[in-house]
């Protein structure tokens, strides 16, 4: 096992990290960078709680090692709102209720930020296709695809979210 | 479980790549998108003592749609795939087959090379390459030698890729145009691995006849198989409905089904001939009702 520097941006900050190699991405944003939003239920890639967005791109951080992500620019749900404002995504899950206990919430709100900030006209069968790779035991799904049709419209008008 | 202590690289040549490899006698494995792999070492199903990320390999992620066929990089993931501008027109079969790979997030990372490495049973990609006769190219520290996709696979996660080798490309022959073809897959969750999935496609002779057919199924064995039965069944005939139903009804034939906790042989061998019956007729257009029982 080797320590390794590790260089990486995440939320628009620069960080270096010491991590040991075995370290996986997640454990390194939440134990070495104190980013507990993301979550981990499973560790095997298989539950979609610990999504975050790595350039652009929503993928599962517990099946990633730290020092696999140098040089990358990374959004967790911390890098969603805007300080204490909800983003108008986060707004939506609010308004239709599409949280219940919120484990899952983090993984769900990465994975359909970076969906509608590429694809900002999704249809309903298009949010459940994508969100099929996250587990939600509370809310039946009906409410969170409600939260993203809902919150379409704030990606697509220019430079809104982000 | 949290990954095995284990040593990083990240070479920036296929040279170093190898040599790293090598460095390893047989304990270094080569990490592609990892979609598979640190599944394994999440379950201690695999330990080793170094990684080799091939991900600053230049040159891996190309995708090439040439005159003689497709050939597609080993670090290709099924993003780009489904995201290329001209691969669907290229090779429907492949395109519709790579719809079905896991979710969203694993997408953006997983990979061709990594899945044929990998050599799931009921994997998606190494079905098409088998069903396609598509060639897989692997260096190694003896150089660069091709191999067929039908003799790549040796059983459940294994392959004929020795620890220190990787595998470069994968090339699949040129699709002619009108070619008939399927994809169909069951699995009883979006997204799982299926329990079975058949593709296929043939050419139809001037006087409407079924020329050359390649069937395979995934998801049965512990490899992906041609179906040979189900070919013989149909080759030099009309594509009828009773063709069809002849042609299905033999899929499972001289095969070894599978039993396990996921689905009995008897209930997978029955799938297969649903599934096969399905994608005969999705490839001929035509409608067949499907027996219930």
């Amino acid at each position: 096992m080797t320590v390794m520097p590790t260089r990486f941006k995440v939320n628009g900050r620069d960080v270096e990290v010491q991590v040991d190699s075995r370290t996986s991405l997640a454990d390194c944003l939440r134990h070495d960078l104190k980013l507990t939003g993301t979550h981990l239920g499973c560790e095997h890639g298989v539950c979609g709680a610990c999504t975050i967005i790595l350039n652009g791109a929503a993928v599962r951080s517990c099946l990633m090692l730290a020092v696999q992500a140098d040089g990358s620019d990374i959004v967790t749900v911390e890098g969603l709102a805007d300080g204490d404002a909800l983003s108008p995504l986060q707004a939506s899950f609010r308004k239709h209720h599409a949280l219940q206990c919120g484990f899952c919430t983090p993984g769900i709100l990465t994975t359909a930020h970076a969906l509608l900030s590429e694809e900002p006209d999704a249809d309903a069968d298009r949010i459940r296709s994508v969100l099929s790779g996250n587990i939600c035991r509370c809310t039946g799904y009906i409410s969170i695809v409600d939260a993203v049709l809902h919150a379409r419209a704030a990606y697509r008008r220019p430079g809104a979210g982000q | 479980m949290k990954f095995p202590a284990l040593d990083y690289a990240r070479p920036d040549s296929l040279e170093d790549a190898l040599a790293l490899l090598s460095s390893g006698r047989g304990e270094a494995k080569a990490l592609a998108g990892g979609q598979s792999l640190m599944p394994m070492l999440a379950f201690r199903l695999a330990a080793p003592r170094l990684l080799v990320d091939l991900a600053c390999i230049p040159g891996l992620n190309r995708i090439a749609v040439e005159a003689d066929g497709l050939r597609l990089g080993a670090l290709v993931r099924w993003v780009d795939i489904e995201r290329h501008s001209t691969l669907r027109a290229a090779h429907p079969l492949l395109a519709e087959a790579i719809r079905h790979v896991a979710h969203y997030q694993i997408r953006n990372r997983g990979t061709v090379g990594g899945s044929l490495a990998h050599a799931d049973p009921a994997a998606e990609m190494p079905g098409i390459a088998v069903v396609c006769d598509a060639d897989i190219s692997i260096a190694g520290p003896r150089g660069l030698h091709t191999i067929a996709a039908g003799d790549f696979f040796t059983g459940a996660l294994s392959t004929v890729l020795q620890p220190d080798e990787l595998i470069v490309e994968i090339r699949l022959p040129a699709w002619p145009s009108g070619r008939r073809w399927a994809f169909e897959e069951f699995a009883r969750r979006a997204g799982d691995f299926a329990l079975a999935g058949v593709a296929l496609f043939y050419d139809l002779d001037s006087s409407g006849c079924v020329l050359d057919p390649h069937i395979a199924a995934i998801g049965v064995s512990d490899r992906p198989l041609r179906l040979r039965a189900a070919e013989a069944a149909i080759a030099g005939a009309r594509i009828t409905a009773d063709a069809i139903r002849a042609a299905a009804a033999a899929a499972p034939h001289h095969i070894e089904i599978a039993d396990d906790i996921h689905a009995p042989a008897d209930y997978r061998s029955a799938l297969l001939s649903t599934l096969a019956q399905r994608a005969l007729a999705r490839a001929a257009c035509l409608s067949i009702p499907e027996e219930t029982s």
